[in-house]
C-alpha cells in the first residue's frame, strides 16, 4: 500500500476548503423516548483523523447514520465543509465528498469486484443514468482498477463478491468508500472480525491515505484505534464523554474505569 | 462481465466468435421459419409469442434487474394500443383522430411511457407486496375506467379495424410480414435489455435491487433510478401493446383486464425472471397451451374452458420445482450433466 495508489483524487480536488470538515452542533436522535445520541457537538478539521470509542449502545453508529443521512437527526445541525447538510438526502452528501463504510459489509453480492468498484466510481461522477456501456478506455474503469489494486484485490477482480472471503469483503468496503474524490470518510469498525495479519494490513491502508482525506473511525480495538488516529472522542450513553489525544485518553482514570473497570475483556 | 472485462480478453476473440453456436442455430431457425411453418403458426403462435414475450420482458426488466414486481405492464401495453387506435385510424371514426402513422406510433409510446412513469413514481415508494398491490389497484382502475368511459376509450366496445400502416407496399398484417415485424421488434427489445443491463444505468439498477441503502451511500439517487426503470419498461411494454392491437385488429377493455394482467406475471415467472430470454420461453409455453389445450381437453371429453386449469397447474409445478422458472430447470440440468463429466477429458464418468 503506497501513498501514490490513492493520491489521484488529491490532484482533481484542487483546493481543500477552509474551516471545519465536519461540524456537529447539538445533534440529537430520538427513537421513541430513547435518545440514541443526545446533544452531540464536535468539530473535525479537514485532514484530521479521529477515533470514536465507546461501548455497545454508546451511539457511535447512530452518529454515523445521522452524518451520512441514513436518518435525519431529531434536532441539531450538521455542516459539511461549511455547508449545512442537515436535511440533505444521503446521495447529495456523498456527492460533496463524504464517504462511509458499514459495520456489516453492504456490498452487491451478485456483481463482480470490478463492477462493485466501477459502480462506486460512477456514483460520484456524471452519467449515472447512461444507457451506453463504457468504452474500453473509460477513465472510470482505469480508476476502478487502481482502487482494486490499492486494497490488494487485483487477483479477485472478476470474482463475484458473494464468493470473497470475509477479510476481502472488508477490503472491498474500503475501496468503495475511496471512489471518486473523497474528502472525509467515516469508517464503521473496519477491523471487526479481521485476523491479526489483516488488521496490520488495514492499519497500513489507513495510514497510507493521502493527507487531505480526514476520517472518523469507530473501533473497539484500542490497538488499532490509537495507531490510526491523532485525536479520540469517547462516547457513553449517546453523549460525548471525553475528547483528547490518544495518550490523554489512554491515561485518563475515568476512561480506564469505564472501559476496563467492569470486567471488560 | 462485459463492462469491466480485462482489456486483453476481448481483443483475442472478436465478438462474432463469442456468440454460442446454439444462438446461431436459433437465429437461423427463426429467420427461415416462414419457409416451413404455415400461416397459422406464423401469425397466431409465433406472432403472439413474440408480443407477449415483449410485454413480459418489460416485467422481467423491472423484477429481475430492479427487484420491483409490477402488475402494471399489461395496462401500459394496452394504453399504448388504445392510443394507436385513438390517435390513428380505426372503425370508430367519431373518436379516432386519423393522424399519420409516423406521429401516432411515437405519440402512443410517449403517452404510455409517461403514464408508466407516473404510476412508477407512486409505486417505488413501496416495497414487495405493496408494490404488487398498488400496481394491481391501478391496473384494475384502468380496466374499469376504459370500460365506462365512452368519450375517449369507447367503453365496452373499444375499437375495431385497427391495422398497421401499409409501409413500403407491404401489408404488415399479412402472416409472413407480421411474423418478421414481431420478430424484429422482439429482437430489438431483447437486445436493448441485454445491452442496458451492463450499462451504468443497468448496473446501478441491479445495485439498487441488491442494496438500496448502499447505493445512496455511493452517491446514487435510488428513487430516481427506480422511476427511470419504469419509464424504460413502459416503452418496451408499449411496443408490445401496439403490436398486440395490430394482431387482433381491435382493442377493448378486456385486453387490460385482470386475467390478462395476471397472465403476464405467470408468463414471466414460468419462463424465468432472472434472464431476458425467460419471458419469451414463458410466452411460447403459454401460447402453445392456450392454442392447443382445448383440442387435447376435448379429446378427453373435458370442457374447452379447462385450459386455465392446465396453465394454473403448470404455473404451480414450475413455482414449486424451480423458482427460477423453466430457464432455472434447464440450467440445473446442464450443471448436473456437467458434474458427471470428467473435468480433464470431458468424457462422461462411468456410473
Amino acid at each position: 500500500m503506497s501513498d501514490t495508489d490513492l493520491a489521484a483524487p488529491a490532484d482533481r480536488l484542487g483546493s481543500v476548503s477552509a474551516g471545519a470538515a465536519l461540524e456537529l452542533r447539538g445533534v440529537t436522535k430520538m427513537f421513541g423516548a430513547l435518545a440514541a445520541i443526545a446533544d452531540v457537538t464536535m468539530t473535525v478539521r479537514p485532514g484530521e483523523r479521529r477515533a470514536v470509542l465507546g461501548s455497545n449502545g454508546a451511539g457511535k453508529t447512530t452518529l454515523f447514520n445521522c452524518v451520512t443521512g441514513d436518518f435525519l437527526p431529531t434536532s441539531g445541525t450538521i455542516r459539511l465543509f461549511g455547508e449545512d447538510v442537515t436535511r440533505f438526502p444521503a446521495h447529495e452528501r456523498i456527492r460533496r465528498g463524504l464517504r462511509r463504510t458499514y459495520q456489516i459489509s453492504l456490498l452487491f453480492g451478485g456483481l463482480s469486484v470490478a463492477d462493485n468498484v466501477y459502480l462506486a466510481c460512477r456514483g460520484v461522477s456524471r452519467g449515472r443514468f447512461s444507457l451506453l456501456r463504457p468504452f474500453r478506455g473509460d477513465p472510470l474503469l482505469t480508476r476502478a482498477g487502481e482502487l482494486i489494486e490499492a486494497v490488494h484485490l487485483t487477483a479477485a477482480r472478476d470474482a463475484l463478491v458473494s464468493e470473497l472471503s470475509y477479510g476481502q469483503q472488508r477490503q472491498l468496503e474500503i475501496a468503495l468508500a475511496l471512489a471518486g474524490a473523497p474528502r472525509f470518510v467515516l469508517f464503521d469498525e473496519p477491523a471487526a472480525g479481521l485476523s491479526p495479519t489483516e488488521r496490520a494490513e488495514l492499519v497500513s491502508i489507513l495510514n497510507g491515505l493521502p493527507e487531505h482525506i480526514g476520517y472518523i473511525i469507530i473501533e473497539h480495538d484500542m490497538d488499532v484505534a490509537l495507531r490510526v488516529a491523532e485525536s479520540v472522542t469517547m462516547m457513553h450513553n449517546g453523549r460525548i464523554f471525553k475528547e483528547g489525544t490518544p495518550e490523554e485518553i489512554e491515561n485518563d482514570p475515568e476512561v480506564q474505569e469505564l472501559y476496563l473497570g467492569d470486567g471488560h475483556g | 462481465m462485459a463492462v469491466t472485462e480485462a482489456p486483453g480478453r476481448q481483443l483475442q476473440t472478436p465478438w462474432i466468435e463469442r456468440i454460442p453456436a446454439a444462438w446461431w442455430a436459433l437465429g437461423f431457425l427463426l429467420l427461415a421459419m416462414p419457409a416451413f411453418a404455415n400461416n397459422f403458426w406464423l401469425f397466431q403462435v409465433f406472432g403472439w409469442t413474440f408480443i407477449l414475450g415483449i410485454i413480459a420482458l418489460s416485467l422481467m426488466f423491472l423484477a429481475g434487474y430492479g427487484g420491483m414486481v409490477s402488475l402494471l405492464q399489461m395496462t401500459v401495453a394496452a394504453l399504448g394500443g388504445y392510443m394507436v387506435a385513438i390517435l390513428g385510424t380505426s372503425g370508430v371514426e367519431q373518436i379516432s383522430l386519423g393522424l399519420p402513422w409516423w406521429l401516432t406510433i411515437p405519440l402512443a409510446i410517449v403517452i404510455a411511457a409517461v403514464f408508466g412513469t407516473l404510476v412508477g413514481a407512486l409505486a417505488v415508494r413501496t416495497e414487495g407486496i405493496y408494490t404488487i398491490m398498488i400496481t394491481l389497484a391501478i391496473a384494475s382502475a384502468f380496466f374499469y375506467f376504459a370500460r365506462q368511459n365512452y368519450g375517449i376509450f369507447n367503453g365496452y366496445t373499444g375499437f375495431n379495424l385497427v391495422v398497421p400502416p401499409q409501409l413500403f407496399g407491404v401489408d404488415w398484417r399479412q402472416p409472413t410480414a407480421f411474423y418478421y415485424l414481431t420478430l424484429g421488434c422482439a429482437v430489438i427489445c431483447y437486445a436493448a435489455v441485454v445491452y442496458v443491463s451492463r450499462s451504468p444505468f443497468g448496473l446501478a439498477l441491479q445495485g439498487v435491487r441488491d442494496n438500496p441503502r448502499r447505493m445512496a451511500a455511493l452517491g446514487f439517487n435510488v428513487t430516481a433510478h427506480r422511476i427511470a426503470a419504469y419509464t424504460l419498461a413502459s416503452v418496451i411494454a408499449a411496443v408490445g401493446g401496439i403490436l398486440l392491437v395490430w394482431q387482433n385488429a381491435q382493442i377493448s377493455p378486456g385486453t387490460a383486464g385482470i386475467p390478462a394482467v395476471i397472465d403476464i406475471l405467470v408468463i414471466a415467472v414460468v419462463g424465468g425472471i432472472r434472464r431476458p430470454i425467460g419471458p419469451f420461453i414463458g410466452a411460447l409455453i403459454y401460447v402453445l397451451l392456450r392454442t392447443f389445450s382445448p383440442d387435447v381437453l376435448s379429446a378427453f371429453g373435458l370442457s374447452n374452458e379447462r385450459f386455465k386449469l392446465l396453465i394454473g397447474l403448470g404455473f404451480l409445478a414450475v413455482v414449486f420445482f424451480s423458482p427460477d422458472g423453466v430457464l432455472g430447470l434447464w440450467e440445473r440440468w446442464k450443471a448436473r450433466r456437467g458434474r458427471r463429466r470428467d473435468p480433464l477429458t470431458g468424457k462422461e464418468a462411468g456410473q
